[in-house]
């Protein structure tokens, strides 16, 4: 009965691990595929980290944007890095998990930049938090924010707000 | 962000000035904080969604209708005590216990001419 359990366990772990691994790997590529395209799309909008407005006569508008995400990494990058911490060294597996949640964020960012009809936004700042569920300790989720100051020349304005 | 009307009335920036524009009165520091957890449901959701990864909506809904509820608190703050701006704004998130995470917004409120 015990070896049935056992045997029952592993084959549990198996199927969660290749079902991690490859719909994992999938929906990381269509991300990253629809991440590409965005980018493209959003190329338009700039988005720089300087502390002040460039020297221009016009006046600006401004406005707080942001975008923010929360990632997870599947089941077989969990076990892989599990595996790598007891040796050490770069956690790959983990890189692409962070680069995708803030190349997402930043792209969230944009979209409202854009929305107010924006094509420059400044002092970006990029956050990030453990997110932990409740189900299990460090259910590795990340939140990535992203937010800064979008500009657009005032002229587009009907009356100055004073 | 959280209320695009208020915003019209109350800039909210995270520059420390806003081009074109004076600071006549400097009022000093507002903020506006608030805890928020997860649902049950949510979780299991999230605990399940978790073996295939990939972004957790439920999450970045709840992290964002968190962030907003600060900044509105934070905004409100400003509006109390006569600014028409906060600028320098700034976020930051702490997870408290597992399910649970303090979102804060800060800023300095200010009167613009």
């Amino acid at each position: 009965m015990e070896i049935i359990a056992g045997f029952f366990n592993w084959i549990v772990f198996l199927v969660l691990l290749a079902l991690g691994y490859f719909v994992g790997r999938w929906k990381e590529h269509a991300h990253y595929a629809s991440i590409r395209k965005r980018e493209a799309q959003y190329a338009n909008v700039l988005a720089f980290a300087v502390r002040y407005p460039p020297d221009v006569v016009t006046p600006q508008d401004c406005r707080l944007v942001s975008g923010s995400v929360v990632i997870s990494s599947d089941y077989f990058k969990q076990f892989v890095a599990g595996l790598r911490t007891l040796i050490g060294g770069q956690l790959s597996s983990y890189e692409s998990l962070l680069d995708r949640a803030r190349r997402e964020a930043t792209l969230r960012m944009k979209a409202e930049a854009q929305r107010f009809g924006s094509t420059l936004v400044i002092n970006v700042k990029i956050e990030s938090t453990t997110v932990s569920g409740g189900m299990r300790k460090g259910l590795p989720a990340m939140e990535v924010m992203t937010y800064g100051t979008a500009l657009k020349p005032a002229a587009a304005r009907a009356e100055p707000t004073g | 962000m959280a209320n695009p009307l208020l915003q019209d009335k109350l800039l909210v920036s995270n520059l420390e000035i806003v081009p074109g524009r004076r600071v006549r009165t400097h009022l000093g520091m507002v903020q506006g904080s608030t805890v928020r957890s997860k649902h049950v449901g949510r979780d299991l959701l999230a605990g399940l969604k978790n073996i295939v990864g990939g972004e957790l909506k439920g999450y970045t809904e709840l992290m964002q209708e968190a962030r907003d509820e600060a900044t509105a608190r934070m905004m409100a703050q400003a509006q109390s005590i006569g600014a028409n701006a906060v600028l320098n704004v700034r976020y930051s998130a702490t997870s408290i216990t597992m399910g649970a995470a303090e979102i804060l917004a800060y800023g300095t409120a200010v009167v613009l001419e």
